[in-house]
């Protein structure tokens, strides 16, 4: 028996080596104002829960070696009546400790919750609107000007150091927004808006993920989340906002041609052509996402796939298999690798 | 009895999510008028088979928003566009022909939606429209949507049998 | 000075007067089930239907075991292809199904039958014909959700069927419908059980038996069952709800005509969080009544015991909405939660301290049911502890939905309720059977277990702070999940293999264990002194309960009631105090609760499908229940004694029937 609580501590050994605590999801790799505070509240928890399960584990060793007796021993215990009230003295104790650090927790984590909702009371900086679909992200940057509203999918870039609001809502299940780095993650439930707020505290780019089972893709429903310097957010902002580029060659004409005469315009848009649909993800950018179909990196290979047949990638998602010629796909995917 | 609902069960119950090649099952042969040289040749009518698998006739039901029909058609009530839930069918109710009809388009403002919606999604629609007048499984049939209240669902749809209707012969 | 342990021999009493032998042929013949097939399926023995329901539980438990196995392939290596999505989405929503519906529930149930009625000293469970149609309900719920899933109609929602994902219009098809409908099968089975445990418990117990008697196993079920009486009906809602929603047309999670997807939430994990204490405990009474056992002593701290599980039961209920801390509910709500999620804690910690000291100041025996309580006691405090960082509100927003919660559940519902019911099994399973567990397999069983469970399960806490979300079929090569979900793989083979052993070991021990006396561990309880296995009839004599440890303390010189009629089924009810109250006469054995089950479960199927079902069901059930509650003739009645037998002193006197 006392073999086990060592073969425990070598696990854990083993686990702590042979994972690292950062990583670009890793949430207690805080990145964000949110995130930052509650692995602090963590690594608190986790120290002391830890000493307690250990003094726990410690004890039932003792126990245990201490009342050991061979099989054969079948003799009644017969306790004095001091024993007994040490003992009720000892359990008394140890439950009011018990009481003590759980107190202590609750007030930890009411002075967290307490810091988290004061991002709530500052003015947000930049506004975004994210509506949870079956299976991927609808990002709309809101502004006063409503010709300024960028719309993007699967992404978001927000500048370091400002407060950001989310405004989630959902079309159709119950999705939830979640990016570990950041924060930690809030439902979006269809019928109702939550909102909540983020404050990144250093550049690079972070994943998202969806934290509600949503059907079949809710794996592959991933968001990246790039923080910037402000200049560089409001550069990415502008070009955001600028229609589709002019295809330049032949092939990149053709595909636009493809797009706009086949079955793509039932439901995505590309802003500067007659592609107007609003079921599917926004395209006028698409080149410059870091995933297709929140799912695989974007590469000529990978959109080449997609386009031809995302059910093989993605099965269950949305969009269905095309019947376009070799090069009719060619020239899709040329062009829409043009919309940076 | 748990025997009995099996067969139908497997098939109702099947998601497909691939079928391939898209562009097979195209209708053949439809008829628009019951007009024949000689003895008309009985009716020949390709089955649906999305007619009795519920996960294609939701998918029909989600397509009908998606593509908008309902901007024209309403939730089957029309409008604009003729009412899909009666037992009027201008141009045939069968699923060819209501597959036809999708795909080819029609005078006075229905679009031809061949070649922007894939012929499978076509069938799953065409399916989901003979829902609306309860002419399909009703134990396969879409139920509400987490929509406002407009009818009742397909499920529940009193079965409309089409009144025998063919385009007028041209004068 | 207590006396020798009765030794292990041979099951019959060696020494039985000829009086007691003619008692015993009476008892046998009044209390034994009719023989043959039709006998079997109508005996409303609780000991038969507690075995039934125990096996049938365990074989639902391997499935669901078999359903984790298959997981535990697709998500051994990224980007695996074991199972596609759709097939993932069912297998993961059988497993929760299975065992939070099919296997915990029922088998706490199925112990309580078994051991309730042996251990308040009566000779039967009250409501016998109930108890049957509770198992008959329960195993046709299962068979048919199976039958379902194999159809490729298995729900797909996961098992707790957030709506709208389960609603009409994201989940079409019947999957759904079977899940909802399962619902009914299995509350209805609890409820059922749970009746008749409350009021055996109350009225069934033998005199002497105070309140402050009460064995502790008692008490746990006893406080289970008014949970379960509570919580049932709000899952119940739930699922009509669902059901009304998906095939009527209602919009109760609807929010486009008022109704609120919310509302699922809040009426699902009102039942499905003291769901988890139902599970949960059960498993303390048993690991209470193990350890006098082996411990050589009462357990410390009874009072503080009784109070703790009846804490517990209370703060239970106040505990559902940290499910859903991250819906966007308003903090100062959340904030309540949080309170008393951590103080349920409190309850947990004073039994987890009580048997710690009951361990240090006894005579330990390091036998097979004994390692499976320490193994609960590392396991179960790991688990709670976990759960207390989660009780937290930032801090489960950040861990919701992820691996460290699969982590935590896993923990305190297998550490903290399979390993005392396997520690039961081993304990209880000479009293069964009346053949004694193999030691050498039961030891290698629990290492096995435990070590497979810690490789399992451990690991899993690293792979939610990873940022590993539940209920993904897969998961990218990048995101170096990859090594600890192979780990985790390796151990539940290993955890598998531990099950297997027991499986095997029960199999051998059955056919060549070596055979069990009254009482091979010398325990406390009243069960331990009757043969094994009991007779039909239970005691020979009604007992008359002197000590909180009757196992220890009862002698052949020990007082007895007698005036209960041993030629026809008769118990005697007590008062709250354990004062002989009244007798009253039991049902016979029946096949009517069958009768009824199949046509409450026919109901149930059959309304997934069409309306036609509530007339249909209402009349095969009603000729179920007339067929069930039809009087006995006047044969099979108990007559009161006729006037020529009473002797002429009790003529005179009108003296009592029964006496102490």
């Amino acid at each position: 028996m006392s073999a086990s609580p060592i073969l425990r501590a070598a696990v854990i050994a083993a686990c702590s080596a042979a994972v690292s605590c950062t990583g670009s999801h890793h949430m207690l790799d805080g990145a964000g104002e949110h995130a930052r505070r509650v692995a602090e509240l963590w690594w608190l928890m986790f120290g002391v829960l830890a000493v307690v399960y250990v003094l726990v584990c410690a004890a039932i060793v003792a126990a245990v070696v201490r009342g050991r007796r061979s099989p054969a021993d079948l003799r009644m215990v017969a306790a004095s009546p001091a024993q007994e009230r040490r003992m009720i003295i000892t359990v008394s104790a140890t439950v009011a400790a018990t009481a003590v650090i759980l107190f202590a927790f609750l007030v930890a984590t009411y002075s967290t919750s307490d810091a988290l909702s004061s991002l709530a009371r500052t003015p947000a900086d930049v506004t975004i609107k994210i509506t949870g679909q079956q299976w991927w992200w609808d990002v709309e940057y809101q502004d006063p000007v409503p010709s300024n509203t960028v719309t993007t999918a699967n992404l978001m870039h927000i500048p370091v150091g400002r407060t950001v609001q989310l405004i989630l809502v959902s079309a159709d299940v119950i999705h939830s927004f979640w990016v570990p780095n950041l924060a930690g993650k809030k439902d979006l439930i269809p019928g109702h808006q939550n909102t909540m707020w983020l404050k990144a505290e250093r550049t690079g780019r972070f994943e998202g993920l969806c934290g509600e089972f949503c059907g079949l893709q809710h794996a592959n429903m991933r968001l990246t989340v790039v923080v910037q310097s402000e200049q560089d957010y409001q550069a990415w902002l502008q070009s955001q906002r600028l229609a589709a580029a002019e295809p330049s060659g032949d092939l990149e004409r053709r595909g636009r041609e493809v797009f706009v005469r086949g079955p793509c315009v039932m439901c995505h848009s590309i802003r500067g052509t007659d592609a107007a649909g609003f079921v599917a993800p926004d395209l006028t950018h698409v080149a410059s996402r870091p995933r297709i179909g929140s799912t695989v990196p974007n590469t000529r290979e990978h959109l080449l796939r997609w386009v031809r047949d995302s059910q093989e990638i993605k099965p269950g998602n949305r969009m269905p298999p095309l019947a376009l010629s070799h090069e009719d796909l060619d020239a899709v995917v040329a062009y829409l690798e043009t919309l940076k | 009895m748990l025997c009995a609902l099996a067969a139908p069960g497997c098939k109702r119950e099947e998601r497909a999510f691939r079928v391939e090649p898209p562009q097979a099952a195209i209708a053949v042969g439809t008829r628009l008028t019951s007009l024949q040289p000689g003895t008309p040749l009985p009716a020949r009518s390709q089955e649906n088979e999305y007619e009795k698998n519920a996960f294609a006739m939701n998918e029909g039901k989600r397509l009908f928003q998606w593509y908008n029909c309902s901007g024209c058609h309403a939730m089957g009530g029309g409008g604009m566009g003729p009412a899909l839930m009666d037992d009027k069918w201008i141009y045939g109710s069968s699923p060819d022909q209501i597959f036809s009809t999708v795909v080819e388009g029609r005078p006075n403002g229905m679009p031809s939606f061949g070649g922007k919606i894939p012929n499978f999604q076509v069938w799953q629609i065409a399916a989901y429209v003979r829902s609306l007048s309860g002419n399909v499984d009703q134990i396969a049939a879409p139920t509400r949507n987490d929509n406002m209240h407009v009818k009742t669902q397909e499920q529940s749809a009193e079965k409309v049998a089409p009144a025998d209707s063919a385009p007028p012969p041209p004068q | 000075m207590r006396p020798a342990p009765r030794g292990s021999g041979p099951s019959e009493p060696a020494a039985r007067t000829a009086e007691e032998a003619s008692l015993h042929q009476e008892l046998q013949e009044t209390w034994s089930r009719d023989p043959g097939l039709r006998g079997w399926l109508a005996s409303n023995d609780h000991k038969d239907i507690g075995r039934r329901f125990i096996v049938t539980a365990l074989i639902f438990f391997v499935l669901g075991g078999l359903l984790a196995f298959l997981m535990r392939l697709q998500l051994a290596h990224p980007n695996g292809t074991v199972l596609g999505p759709d097939l993932y989405n069912q297998i993961f929503t059988m497993h929760g199904t299975t065992m939070m519906f099919l296997f915990a529930i029922p088998v706490m149930e199925a112990v309580g039958i078994y051991l309730v009625p042996l251990m308040v000293g009566t000779r039967a469970i009250a409501f016998p014909r109930l108890a049957s149609f509770s198992y008959w309900i329960f195993l046709f719920g299962g068979v048919a959700l199976y039958t379902f899933f194999f159809l490729n109609i298995g729900p797909d929602a996961g098992w707790f069927m957030y709506t709208p994902l389960s609603g009409p219009e994201f989940s079409p098809g019947k999957r759904v419908d079977i899940w909802s409908q399962l619902i009914n099968f299995t509350e209805i089975s609890a409820l059922s059980a749970s009746i008749e445990l409350i009021v055996t418990t109350f009225k069934l117990r033998a005199p002497g038996m105070s309140i402050n008697r009460i064995p502790l196993l008692v008490w746990a079920m006893l406080v289970t069952s008014f949970m379960v009486v509570f919580a049932m009906p709000s899952v119940m809602t739930a699922s009509l709800f669902l059901t009304t929603d998906r095939l009527v047309g209602t919009h109760f999670y609807n929010a486009a005509e008022g109704g609120d997807p919310l509302l699922w939430q809040h009426v699902f994990w009102f039942f499905a969080h003291p769901e988890v204490y139902i599970i949960f405990v059960p498993a303390t009474g048993f690991v209470s009544s193990i350890l006098p056992a082996f411990t050589r002593r009462p357990v410390f701290g009874y009072t503080a015991l009784v109070l703790s599980l009846i804490a517990t039961v209370f703060i239970g209920f106040g505990l559902w909405v940290h499910h859903m801390f991250a819906t966007g509910i308003p903090q100062l709500g959340a904030s309540f939660f949080t309170a008393a999620t951590m103080m349920i804690a409190i309850p947990s910690g004073i039994q987890v301290f009580c048997w710690i000291a009951s361990i240090w100041s006894g005579n330990l025996r390091l036998r097979t049911p004994m390692l499976f309580v320490l193994g609960f006691l590392f396991l179960f405090v790991l688990g709670g502890l976990s759960g207390v960082m989660q009780a937290s509100v930032p801090l489960d927003l950040q861990v919701h939905d992820t691996y460290f919660v699969v982590a935590h559940f896993h923990y305190v519902l297998i550490g903290g309720a399979v390993f005392p019911l396997f520690g039961a099994l081993y304990f209880w399973f000479p009293k069964v059977t009346g053949r004694m567990p193999g030691e050498k397999m039961g030891k290698l069983s629990f290492a096995l277990m435990f070590v497979g469970f810690n490789l399992t399960f451990f690991p899993m806490h690293v792979l939610g702070l990873e940022g590993m979300p539940r209920r993904v079929y897969t998961y990218l090569p990048e995101t170096g999940w990859a090594g600890e979900n192979l780990l985790a793989t390796i151990g539940a083979i290993t955890l598998a293999t531990g099950f297997l052993v027991t499986l095997v070991n029960a199999w051998w021990s059955i056919r060549h264990g070596a055979p069990a006396g009254e009482n091979p561990w010398d325990a406390d309880t009243l069960e331990w002194t009757t043969p094994s296995p009991p007779p039909a009839y239970n005691f020979l004599h009604v007992p008359v309960v002197d000590s909180r440890e009757p196992g220890w303390t009862r002698t052949s010189a020990s007082p007895i009631v007698t005036g209960v009629r041993s030629d026809c089924r008769e118990v005697l009810l007590t008062s709250l105090d354990a004062e002989p109250d009244s007798l009253m006469e039991l049902p016979n054995p029946s096949i009517w609760p069958m009768v009824t089950a199949m046509a409450a479960g026919t109901t149930f199927v059959l309304a997934c499908f069409t309306p036609w079902a509530v007339p249909i069901g209402t009349v095969l059930g009603g000729i179920g229940l007339i067929g069930w509650a039809w009087p006995k003739s006047e044969d099979d009645e108990c007559e009161p004694p006729r006037v020529e037998d009473m002797s002429e002193q009790e003529k005179k006197e009108g003296a009592p029937r029964v006496r102490l």
